[in-house]
């Protein structure tokens, strides 16, 4: 088997353990918040929602035209015809559908029950994953990008542009960017936007409301944090497709990861 | 079961309507979850302190009226009678266990030592609404009652019937625990915005909790009791939203 490397334990228990339970908690976090949002269905800018002034530059609803009822998505002032995705699906007024909600009616008690249930498992998960990847090295070894990797980031973005994958021990520079922009970036962000919109932490933390430009702020980059966090989801399940899904699968899940092939032509030179 | 399965579970779960936790409400998967707001509460009054301050909003951040929200116009009859007096007859009573019943008119609570802070209202669906409250903080009143020594929770039972079922009006009450009622910036507030209460926001009488969300401040206050728990009131959990699902601790 010539053109086949061989396998190599890449990925720990810690990091498949957390990766997972982080997969199943971030599906009910983002399914529950849509039924969140569906009670306020605007993002807005600032300390406070605008009711005798307008400070929303995103809404979902539903309106009438011409004696017949549309749903609609408004961002910044400019209304996209939705019906049947946004604002309005059937007979049914909401701005998220029932099939991307939890639960698949509208129940803002049980969305706030699931949501801030799962929000404690991935604020736990993340806590357990960061001691044991700093003492196991994982952090420093596979995720802080080196000037190396820096050096090759022109590069790996021509790699995968072309969909050219090398499949090696360490993550290539993008893997680690990304990753890390989960780890460093978003999760931080999603998590520290969601506490500012308690009004019991902001007395514990009013400096962080502030950074944050208010509480209505920061449920808007609640929101946006999201969305980024959706986006990376899809490259990521399209970059595992592209890049062999089973020997992807196998390392998340069993840890083993089989590795391209040395080029070894100066050693069979010298045999 | 691998991710495919995983995700192919999910995507379809999610197309199909997500029903995934929709019996859960109910049942033991349900309780578990609802139990993290326990833990919610308890690491919020660990960190929190007893009183750390909500934060305060400068005359500049009024920019509009007290947005008013669930009941804004009670039409139960006792109410009306005194609406239609201008609460001349208003008695704010205190009681359960408490050493000394009060009895309160509306002047004998504006003639106590008053109290003025700009805060931000956050109502449970997401926005939010600043405003300037004016009141007599409920600690004051509650020292005036002598709460006994096994009084937990302060109940507001309130004027409004926020539903009318087959079983008759269900009046809207909510409690808060001690640590909440002797904060220094919950007060039984009178006014906002420079003006008397309107009837929209509360009228003649209602609560600020400035850590909580807005379902917790009790608007058209009739009588507050002291009590050890929920025993006999509604579905034993605490308020009108609490019986309805929603968490008692709402400080998130």
């Amino acid at each position: 088997m010539a053109a086949s490397g061989s396998l190599i334990y890449r990925q720990s228990g810690w990091t498949r353990m957390t990766h997972w339970v982080w997969a199943v908690s971030l599906f009910f976090l983002l399914l529950s918040g849509l039924q969140i949002f569906n009670a306020f269905p605007k993002l807005v800018w600032g300390k406070e929602a605008g009711f005798e002034y307008d400070n929303a530059f995103l809404e979902i609803g539903a309106q009438d035209v011409d004696g017949a009822r549309q749903g609609y998505l408004d961002l910044f002032g400019t209304r996209y015809d939705t019906t049947g995705w946004l604002g309005l699906q059937g007979d049914t007024v909401q701005a998220f559908p029932a099939a991307v909600t939890i639960p698949s009616t509208r129940n803002l008690a049980f969305g706030r029950i699931v949501h801030f249930f799962f929000a404690w498992i991935l604020v736990g998960t993340l806590a357990i994953w960061a001691v044991a990847s700093v003492v196991n090295g994982h952090l420093r070894r596979d995720l802080v990008p080196n000037g190396a990797d820096l050096r090759k980031l022109p590069g790996d973005i021509a790699d995968h542009a072309r969909l050219r994958f090398h499949h090696t021990r360490q993550y290539n520079v993008l893997q680690k960017l990304a990753y890390g922009g989960v780890l460093f970036v978003a999760f931080p962000l999603i998590i520290l936007t969601g506490l500012c919109m308690s009004p019991g932490f902001n007395a514990m933390a009013p400096w962080l409301l502030d950074v944050f430009g208010g509480r209505q702020s920061a449920r808007t980059i609640h929101f946006l944090t999201m969305a980024a966090l959706v986006a990376f989801f899809v490259v990521h399940m399209l970059m595992i497709l592209a890049a062999g899904p089973l020997n992807e699968l196998r390392s998340i899940i069993t840890g083993w990861y089989r590795i391209d092939p040395e080029p070894t032509p100066a050693k069979e030179d010298a045999q | 079961m691998n991710r495919r399965t995983l995700l192919t579970g999910a995507s379809v779960a999610a197309l199909s309507g997500c029903k995934v936790l929709d019996d859960a409400r109910g049942g033991t998967l349900g309780a578990v979850m609802a139990s993290a707001n326990s833990l919610t509460y308890r690491v919020h009054r660990a960190l929190g302190g007893g009183h750390t301050l909500a934060p305060e909003y400068t005359q500049a951040d009024i920019r509009q009226g007290m947005h008013p929200n669930g009941s804004t116009n009670p039409q139960t009859a006792d109410y009306l009678a005194l609406q239609g007096n201008a609460w001349a007859d208003y008695r704010l009573e205190v009681g359960g266990m408490v050493g000394q019943t009060l009895s309160l008119s509306l002047a004998d609570l504006r003639a106590m030592q008053a109290q003025t802070q700009i805060t931000r209202h956050d109502c449970v669906e997401g926005w939010s609404c600043i405003a300037k409250w004016t009141g007599v903080r409920l600690g004051h009143v509650l020292a005036m009652a002598t709460p006994q020594a096994g009084a937990r929770f302060v109940v507001f039972h309130c004027f409004d019937a926020i539903e009318r079922g087959l079983a008759g009006e269900v009046l809207y009450h909510e409690s808060i625990d001690m640590v909440d009622a002797t904060h220094p910036q919950t007060i039984l507030a009178w006014g906002v915005n420079d003006e008397d209460l309107p009837v929209r926001n509360g009228a003649p009488l209602r609560v600020r909790v400035e850590r909580q969300l807005g379902y917790k401040m009790a608007k058209y206050i009739r009588r507050i009791d002291l009590v050890a728990d929920f025993t006999g009131l509604g579905r034993e959990r605490g308020g009108y939203w609490p019986d309805k699902g929603y968490d008692w601790f709402a400080g998130i």
